[in-house]
């Protein structure tokens, strides 16, 4: 059955209900991939066992008659950022590194009700700071990717890199993952995978540890996008237990599905045509637009004139919020004590904090502690706040003369490992056009584009309007059947 | 908007991080980078705009006024709390002697 390992998940699903395959065969091929693939660095902890329980409970539940819920027999792979009862979670750091969560987390619970299983947790940059992998304690990930001829290692992206690394090399069929400021729809866009962060407040955020609690958003990464729908189904919901949870019902996402977008107008934001942005680029912009117009929608030009402010806005009130956050991390209540001997309680905090945060993480806390000292806070992140409101503004009036907007998800290809490193400004220009829907909490998707001239995999991203999942899913299921995206990486690893 | 290694290190201070002076003279001249970059955001007149404190708008909620409204969240999981703790002493979080 070795070709069980290239099915989605409504392919796993509906095969394990109809029978033609059981949920544990795909349980044990997929843990097979698993384990050939450490090479990789996508997983931090393995669990097969829980993969193998998973599906015998759906195994048994067919058996009995059972109706079969909406993941049934789907072993999928979870971020190392969401908790996970008995399982180690790290975010990908030393400071959390053996901390072992007592409850689930809302997003994972609501995954295994649906009859999901766990093959492992994903590595990712640590505390979800970064954008290529780099940052996690236990080493970066590397892409299933190679540019043609080469066999340098390249990023999967990041901060949800260990995802989307698994789901094009095919080591599971979905994984989660979380978008603070692009953190699902750039690894996807840079590994040919598929992915949306929905309408902020769509997915609970308890039990997912926290880097910027006003951006955070936890979503599915998958290889179609009915996989994405099925899988964000499964996810979203409201949950009392976190404040900003979105008192709404679930639409039917799958059900209603259509790649038909007459009458639908597509807006092209002119600001997002940035100097140096490469041709090749541009150039899947252009197809972009002929798919959407293939589809029966309307291309129109709009302005979203604060778009140059998003980024560094971003990177004031992101660190802002991570510095506090991040401010629980004090050695008393879990995670790793660095208590040198004879120190007092503030030497241990300082110590176990050096110790246990990544060069990254540093630096971000300084910088949100810096916004926010007294002095500062007005100067730094009250204009950002206010910038913000700015680039929401931009949205809503945009968004009077178009029902949703398209645009490259990343401004290039996967790059190496190390090649961007020296230069901590050049990394976060990754997330330039990710982040202003982030600022504005819209949802928003990457698509597969196609390959480049170096045949790696490009993006598009499509923005919608707050709560219109719908819109951006069809829109992206558009553009996947007329690409007709199935180039995947050759196994290296 | 220069930030010198005095800056940093009372930044470090404050967040509790401590850092030798190699780091503090590395961070020095990164950080200033990255407050220069930002510093473009005081060309925009916000003099009308409202910061922005939600970005969907969402009406907080009240629980149920009820002890252990959800088990999830409620008490009388002492053991679950300290499960993790480094040093867990006689049902509390030990720290180090803060009291002469």
């Amino acid at each position: 059955m070795s070709d069980i390992i290239e099915l989605g998940v409504a392919d796993i699903r509906d095969g394990v209900a109809a029978g033609d395959f059981s949920a544990r065969e795909v349980a044990e091929a997929f843990n097979a991939q698993v384990a050939a693939a450490a090479e990789l660095g996508a997983f931090i902890v393995t669990t097969p066992e829980k993969a193998l329980e998973a599906a015998d409970a759906v195994d048994e539940a067919r058996q009995r008659g059972e109706t079969l819920g909406s993941m049934a027999g789907v072993p999928i792979g979870m971020k190392d950022l969401f908790c996970t009862d008995g399982v180690q979670t790290t975010a990908a750091s030393h400071i959390l590194e053996g901390f072992v969560p007592q409850y689930e987390s809302t997003v994972s619970a609501n995954l295994w009700r649906a009859g999901a299983g766990m093959l492992g947790k994903l590595n990712m940059d640590q505390f979800a700071m970064g954008s290529s992998n780099e940052t996690s304690y236990f080493g970066p990930v590397k892409s299933p990717w190679r540019k043609a001829g080469s066999n340098t290692a390249l990023t999967p992206g990041g901060s949800s890199g260990g995802s989307s690394s698994a789901v094009a090399a095919r080591l599971c069929p979905a994984a989660t993952g979380t978008d603070t400021g692009g953190s699902i729809r750039q690894p996807c866009a840079i590994t040919g995978t598929t992915g949306i962060k929905p309408t902020y407040g769509r997915c609970s955020r308890w039990g997912v540890i926290a880097f910027a609690s006003s951006l955070d958003q936890a979503g599915p990464m998958a290889r179609s996008v009915k996989d994405c729908a099925i899988m964000l189904e499964a996810m979203a919901g409201f949950d009392p237990k976190d404040a900003t949870s979105l008192d709404m019902p679930v639409p039917g996402w799958e059900a209603a599905l259509s790649a038909d977008l007459a009458g639908k107008k597509i807006g092209i934001p002119r600001e997002y045509r940035m100097d140096g942005t490469p041709q090749d680029i541009l150039d899947s912009w252009e197809r972009g637009k002929e798919w959407l117009r293939d589809a029966g929608a309307q291309i129109v030009d709009i302005s979203l004139p604060h778009t140059k402010y998003a980024l560094p806005a971003y990177y004031i009130i992101a660190p802002a919020e991570a510095s506090s956050n991040l401010a629980r991390y004090d050695g008393v209540r879990y995670g790793l004590r660095d208590l040198p001997d004879g120190s007092g309680l503030q030497d241990m905090y300082a110590a176990t904090r050096e110790e246990g945060f990544g060069d990254e993480v540093k630096r971000r806390i300084l910088i949100g502690t810096y916004v926010l000292s007294a002095g500062f806070y007005d100067a730094y992140y009250n204009q950002a706040q206010k910038i913000r409101t700015l680039v929401a503004r931009d949205f809503e009036q945009a968004f009077a003369t178009c029902d949703l907007i398209l645009a490259p998800t990343t401004p290039s290809a996967a790059f190496g490992l190390g090649e961007m490193q020296a230069d901590p400004l050049a990394m976060y220009l990754n997330d330039v056009f990710a982040v202003p829907a982030s600022l504005a909490g819209l949802p928003a998707m990457s698509v597969p584009a196609g390959l480049n001239s170096d045949g790696l995999p490009l993006g598009l991203q499509l923005i919608g309007k707050p709560f219109d999942e719908q819109g951006v899913l069809d829109a992206g299921l558009a553009i996947e059947q007329r690409n007709g995206f199935t180039a995947k990486p050759e196994k290296w690893w | 908007m220069s930030v010198d290694k005095e800056t940093v290190a009372r930044i470090a201070s404050l967040a509790r991080i401590k850092m030798t002076d190699a780091e503090l003279e590395k961070l020095a001249p990164e950080l200033s980078n990255i407050l220069d970059w930002v510093e473009q955001l005081s060309e925009v007149d916000t003099s009308d705009v409202e910061p922005m404190t939600a970005v969907i708008a969402n009406s907080l909620r009240l629980r149920d006024d009820v002890v252990d409204a959800d088990p999830l969240t409620g008490g009388g999981v002492r053991d679950k709390v300290l499960a993790n703790a480094p040093a867990a002493e006689h049902g509390f979080f030990g720290v180090p002697k803060v009291i002469e």
